[in-house]
């Protein structure tokens, strides 16, 4: 037999949530996310390794075998004006690229030094256009799965040219 | 005459569900993608693009940050140098970081240009922080992405 218990019958009741706060709190959170979103793109690195010149005053093996020269001239603008690559002047980045994988190419033996290369840019060139020239020189890109090839890992700058 | 109204007294009952779903969704994209490492990375200075810079695998221990605008103000945690003066300034970053039990050789010196710097004007950086023996330094690039 069952009785009318009305205890049992509050237990049936149905519960209400209170959403509004929970949904204030929400959109507030929501809103500050948003507010401090901020879409950086990716940076990446370029290691040299660059002692001090008076740390290592006689280097014999520079003697020896001085580093191959890239030159960058510049205009008034710091605009590119001129690329050379050993004295020998180019027209393009791409051609500077060409001479470069020639340059490890035939320097590529297990007795020889590691190529080594030195950027000599004017003192206006528009730091942009030096990235570029260390991007031809470092390596690029294989056509297949987009990893990076190593071409010259010596990479060094010239001492400062005079404003 | 009144008419009833009954029918208008009815509680309307929306379902949130679906939007609480969302918006849960929404916080935890945003969570995810925040990052609060703005302090070295300044408005002013626009990197140059680079296909093959590439971002570091793993953290580097003791770096000193310097940035360099285009009209030859160093930044560095936080302060505006003019380059010519930036000397003192790198001999207490030094003597920081032999606090911290390192020394200046061991140290990275990251180095963000802005694009449009005259390279000599980084050279000067170079040069300055060579005297105060740092010796390992990184470019920083955008990342070209096709």
């Amino acid at each position: 037999m069952r009785f009318n218990n009305p205890e049992i019958d509050k237990e049936h009741e149905k519960i209400d949530l209170q959403m509004t706060p929970m949904i204030d709190i929400v959109f507030q959170l929501l809103i500050f996310f948003i507010m401090t979103f901020n879409i950086n793109e990716q940076e990446g690195d370029f290691h040299i390794k660059m002692p001090a010149p008076s740390d290592n005053p006689v280097n014999l093996l520079d003697d020896l075998f001085p580093p191959t020269q890239v030159r960058l001239t510049a205009n008034e603008e710091g605009e590119l004006s001129g690329l050379f690559f050993d004295g020998k002047p180019l027209t393009s980045m791409d051609e500077l690229h060409h001479e470069v994988l020639q340059f490890v190419n035939s320097s590529n033996s297990p007795d020889n030094e590691p190529p080594k290369i030195e950027l000599d840019c004017d003192y206006s060139l528009k730091y942009s256009y030096t990235v570029e020239a260390m991007t031809q020189i470092s390596g690029y890109r294989s056509e297949k799965d987009r990893s990076i090839v190593n071409l010259v890992e010596k990479l060094q700058f010239a001492p400062p040219r005079k404003k | 005459m009144r008419l009833s109204s009954n029918k208008t007294k009815k509680i309307l009952e929306c379902d949130l569900t679906p939007m609480i779903d969302m918006t849960f969704q929404l916080i935890a994209f945003f969570m995810v993608l925040i990052n609060f490492t703005r302090i070295e990375h300044d408005e002013k200075i626009q990197l140059p693009q680079s296909e093959l810079a590439k971002p570091p695998l793993e953290r580097i221990e003791h770096s000193l940050t310097l940035q360099l605008t285009h009209d030859g103000i160093v930044i560095l945690s936080g302060k505006e140098v003019p380059l010519e003066n930036i000397s003192p300034h790198l001999t207490i970053e030094a003597n920081l970081l032999k606090q911290f039990g390192s020394v200046p050789q061991e140290a990275t010196v990251i180095i963000r240009a802005h694009k449009e710097a005259p390279t000599g004007t980084v050279q000067e950086l170079i040069a300055a922080t060579q005297e105060k023996k740092f010796q390992n330094f990184i470019l920083r690039a955008k990342e070209k992405v096709y």
